[in-house]
């Protein structure tokens, strides 16, 4: 039997609701990417994020204790509910934006996943166990697209760059702490946002500079998403998702 | 016939293989890249009617169904390729030709995915119609795709199963689930029968590409084998065939079907199906808008390779 735990909840929800939405997005690109290697890796990279958000809103509804399942947490909730990161949720834009956004994400979630491998709440260790291998390899794929198109044609370099631009500035999110996060540290249960971003930013800036681009300079720093603030995009992003299965209440698929 | 010819040949009768760097007939080559081109076309289109519910997927299940099956599909294409590459053609080429209306792609990609149970439909009828087609190209005489069938029909027959299960799901749901589903079954029965493509028993080609162990049954009899064999399933399912010709003949074992209307496959096979021009332009943007990838991915190669020479 399950033992609530709300801060533990909430905390999965965050991270379920992180990989949920960003699969969601990256979905977009099914049949439309560049070249055929390409529609693998996304749809793959996809699929893990999905996987790892099942797993991750599965555990929330657990220790929630509320009897909610995934779905009943991914499809009918209401967009202030949702706690993902804004960065998650912005449009794909072109290819050099999906894969700036990758970057700043991939390189943000492979130390976190590294960090809750020990985690005393061993279902959520569990989870990033499988996680961390999966995400060293979606920052791989980032890495070696932001390289390529950084440091490839005067166009792509350009893209690259406007790309890294448009998306950074969401990335200051991703450090926020608050008092759950405080709590949940405490007790060694999450990783400290605090600890993450040295690691992160020497990750980016190695890319960055590799890629001959150069890092964003910016005070503007939007945030919100943890609490259930979102941008414009994401109402059209959760219409998307949820239309069909709230259109048949209660059935199964 | 000359001594390779005859080789050739012998090897083709003995139910042997001829692998890339064996003598092979100018035509049997041509042949071979014609269809196995028009196979991974059809692979990499076929991945628009259903990614377009990947976003709606009614549970995280079901969508990371679809993804996979998405992603597999393309996976389908890059072997296809390979193979049609070990021939001395060339994917880009190849690609152009599609994009220029030069090579064809199964026509029942033209038909619009316009509810969920299409998606459960096409898994079920559509994924179960190539199976039928290609389980026989996993003994084709040419090795490349021989190896590259025996991968892709493991992973459509897991397709078909899973289409069948949702359509299961379906067919015992609501009322509106069950309408959902009858209406796509009615909508995909017959362009799946005609997947087959027409009568051949008579076509010089098809005899050349039996010779050729390229071919092994007829159109007619990989039809009737899907019929019977999809008949039941949909008795089971509860859903009606939508043909008022259908009944079973207790003295052949099989199913006697209605007359299939040639002139809309036709139709559709000239471009004048509901997508086509859809599902083309769909490629084509894609393909554009991916160039400045593509184009970077090679100068970034080229620069450090040079690079690595100069060092
Ligand atoms: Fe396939
Ligand atoms: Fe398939």
């Amino acid at each position: 039997m399950a033992v609530q735990d709300l801060d533990v909840a909430a905390y999965c929800l965050r991270l379920g609701d992180d990989a949920l939405v960003l699969a969601q997005r990256l979905c977009e690109w099914a049949a439309r990417s560049p070249q055929l290697e390409e529609d693998v890796a996304l749809m793959n990279l996809a699929l893990d994020l999905l996987g790892q958000s099942r797993s991750l809103l599965t555990l929330a509804g657990e220790r929630e204790g509320a009897g909610r399942d995934e779905d009943d947490l991914a499809f009918l909730r209401d967009e202030p509910d949702f706690v993902n990161a804004q960065l998650m949720e912005l449009d794909n834009g072109d290819f050099g934006r999906t894969m700036a956004r990758q970057l700043l994400v991939s390189a943000w979630s492979l130390p976190l996943w590294d960090a809750l491998v020990t985690s005393t709440d061993p279902d959520l260790a569990a989870i990033a166990g499988k996680a961390v291998k999966e995400v060293a390899y979606h920052l791989d794929h980032a890495r070696s697209w932001v390289v390529r198109l950084g440091d490839g044609t005067e166009e792509s370099h350009r893209r690259m760059q406007a790309g890294l631009d448009e998306v950074w500035p969401y990335s200051f999110e991703l450090f926020e702490s608050d008092d759950l996060l405080q709590r949940l540290v405490e007790r060694g249960v999450a990783a400290d946002p605090a600890a993450l971003q040295p690691i992160w930013l020497a990750t980016v800036s190695e890319v960055v500079a590799e890629a001959t681009l150069s890092l964003p300079e910016t005070d503007w720093r939007p945030a919100g998403g943890r609490r259930g603030t979102h941008t414009e995009a994401f109402g059209y992003l959760l219409a998307e998702l949820q239309h069909l299965h709230r259109s048949h209440p209660g059935v199964s698929w | 016939m000359d001594a390779l010819e005859q080789q050739f040949q012998d090897t083709v009768d003995g139910d042997g293989r001829i692998e890339p760097r064996d003598w092979m007939p100018e035509g049997y080559r041509a042949t071979l890249i014609r269809q196995i081109a028009q196979h991974a076309h059809s692979e990499i289109i076929g991945m628009q009617p259903e990614g377009n519910w990947i976003t709606r997927a009614p549970s995280l299940r079901r969508k990371a169904i679809l993804v996979a099956k998405v992603q597999d599909e393309a996976g389908h294409g890059l072997y296809l390729y390979g193979a049609a590459e070990t021939l001395g053609a060339d994917r880009d080429e190849l690609l152009d030709l599609l994009h220029a209306g030069k090579q064809k792609y199964s026509t029942i990609f033209n038909y619009p995915t316009v509810s969920w149970a299409d998606v459960a439909a096409i898994g079920w009828l559509v994924d179960g119609a190539a199976i039928m087609n290609q389980v026989p190209l996993t003994r084709c005489s040419y090795g490349p795709y021989a190896r590259a069938m025996i991968r892709v029909c493991k992973e459509e027959s897991f397709h078909q199963r899973q289409g069948f299960e949702a359509l299961t799901v379906l067919a015992n749901g609501s009322p509106a689930q069950r309408r959902m589903a009858q209406d796509a079954l009615n909508r995909w029965w017959w362009p799946s029968l005609m997947m087959f493509g027409p009568s051949d028993d008579n076509s010089p080609n098809s005899a050349r590409s039996m010779a050729w162990g390229i071919k092994r049954f007829s159109n007619d009899e990989l039809r009737q084998r899907f019929v019977d064999a999809t008949v039941p399933q949909a008795e089971w399912l509860g859903l009606t065939v939508p043909d008022p010709d259908l009944r079973y003949d207790e003295e052949t074992g099989h199913y006697v079907f209605g007359e299939i209307d040639w002139t809309e496959f036709f139709e559709v096979m000239k471009g004048n199906g509901p997508c086509n021009r859809q599902r083309l332009a769909t490629r084509v943007a894609a393909h554009e808008e991916g160039a400045w990838v593509r184009e970077a991915a090679a100068a970034y190669a080229a620069k450090h390779s040079a690079r690595e020479v100069a060092a």
